[in-house]
């Protein structure tokens, strides 16, 4: 789909690159796919984010932390929130997936086998901890909104994992 | 302005809006961990869901209008959700039951509100109906597992079930302002949403061991600002702040 592209300058790539998440703050918000547009126009940045949900409470946070940093390299930016298309969870970048196990929540699995984990009825799920399949649902709704809780039965630990947005 | 897109709206917005207050009243009171976090993450979807609404009729409307003047300064009759998602939290059972009877509706709304010729309302369907799918699983969920429990949790399910039945056909009355919005294209007809969605209820109630109750006489209003004597209580708990100390902000 052509409504996918981002349009992003490369040189406000490398800026955009270090505000990160607040929520989830070893992924940066270009790794989670939120940044649809970002574009230098008379000297003021116009960038345009999507929400993950639409009442993620991070939104504000990352519109004041983009203006931040580019206030740090003497630019000044607008953000505008846009619904259109709607994110998904195919937009977190591989490196972002990445980050996500690595920080210890599971990453979004494909819609079918999300499902068939959010229902409880396959151990589809990885912990991130151990690397075991023996997982289970704890509740279809974690410590966000955009994740759910799990357990591994192996080494106990309780992880969050990522929903899958389609 | 056009005041039929505005009540249109808030035909749509006002049932987030108040729904999201009553589960918010949950929070930190949930029976468990889990169902308080999960009652409180839909609260949250659902005013994320209102504020894009608004945010549209704060535009619309012009002049000094915010989504928080239109969220917070309306009176009672200007509200114009629906009977059903006022009904306090009786206990558990309600809460639950009250979810599920909105969001059977809710998603097959959203699915139709997609198809919307009004380019703002049709972006918001889009991003809500995934959040929505959700909800329903959670609380399709939830009614079986009461339904299909103990017998304590049967009888207080089937209760609460009863109790609230009386609301559901107000769902798929219109307003003169709906009216006007599905002929130009931009609204649902959610008349033609009745028989599917009784049809999808049915089915889980029968899943979860649950009578589907008999009535013939259903309760309306809501949707022409005639509330149940619950929205008063409701309002003063969502309005206090701006009401006491006008203009105030975070």
């Amino acid at each position: 789909m052509t409504e996918q592209i981002q349009h992003i300058d490369q040189q406000l790539f490398e800026i955009l690159e270090t505000v990160s998440d607040p929520e989830i703050p070893v992924l940066s918000i270009m790794e989670m796919g939120v940044v649809r547009s970002a574009k230098l126009q008379n000297g003021i940045v116009n960038v345009q984010i999507t929400p993950t949900y639409s009442g993620c409470p991070a939104m504000d946070v990352i519109g004041d932390d983009i203006k931040k940093a580019f206030q740090e390299k003497g630019l000044e930016a607008k953000v505008e929130l846009v619904l259109f298309p709607a994110w998904t969870t195919d937009w977190i970048t591989p490196k972002g997936r990445l980050a996500l196990e690595k920080y210890g929540i599971a990453s979004p699995l494909n819609e079918t086998a999300d499902k068939e984990a959010l229902l409880g009825n396959k151990k589809v799920v990885k912990c991130p901890q151990c690397g075991s399949f023996n997982t289970k649902l704890v509740s279809q709704f974690g410590s966000t909104a955009c994740k759910a809780l799990f357990q591994c039965d192996d080494c106990l630990e309780p992880f969050d994992y990522f929903k899958c947005l389609k | 302005m056009n005041q039929n897109l505005i009540q249109y709206i808030f035909g749509v917005a006002d049932n987030c809006l108040i729904l999201g207050q009553r589960l918010g009243e949950l929070c930190g009171h949930g029976p468990s961990l889990e169902t308080d976090i999960a009652m409180t993450n839909i609260s949250l979807d659902l005013l994320g869901q209102t504020r894009s609404y608004y945010q549209y009729v704060a535009k619309l409307q012009g002049n000094d209008s915010t989504e928080d003047t239109v969220a917070f300064l309306r009176l009672e009759r200007e509200y114009k959700n629906v009977l059903l998602v006022e009904q306090p939290n009786t206990d558990f059972a309600y809460s639950i039951a009250r979810q599920f009877l909105f969001d059977v509706f809710h998603l097959a709304l959203l699915t139709e509100l997609q198809n919307s010729k009004d380019d703002m309302l049709k972006a918001i369907a889009n991003k809500s109906i995934k959040e929505v799918s959700y909800h329903v699983r959670f609380s399709s969920d939830w009614m079986k597992r009461l339904g299909d429990g103990t017998e304590e949790s049967h009888q207080k399910i089937q209760t609460a079930i009863n109790d609230l039945w009386i609301f559901t056909d107000e769902l798929f009355h219109q307003t003169d302002a709906d009216k006007e919005m599905v002929k130009q294209g931009v609204g649902v007809d959610v008349t033609l949403l009745k028989e599917d969605y009784y049809k999808k209820i049915n089915s889980i109630l029968e899943e979860a061991t649950l009578e589907i109750p008999q009535v013939e006489y259903f309760q309306k209003g809501g949707k022409l600002g005639i509330h149940s004597e619950h929205m008063g209580y409701l309002l003063s708990d969502l309005q206090y702040m701006q009401r006491t100390y006008p203009n105030m902000t975070w």
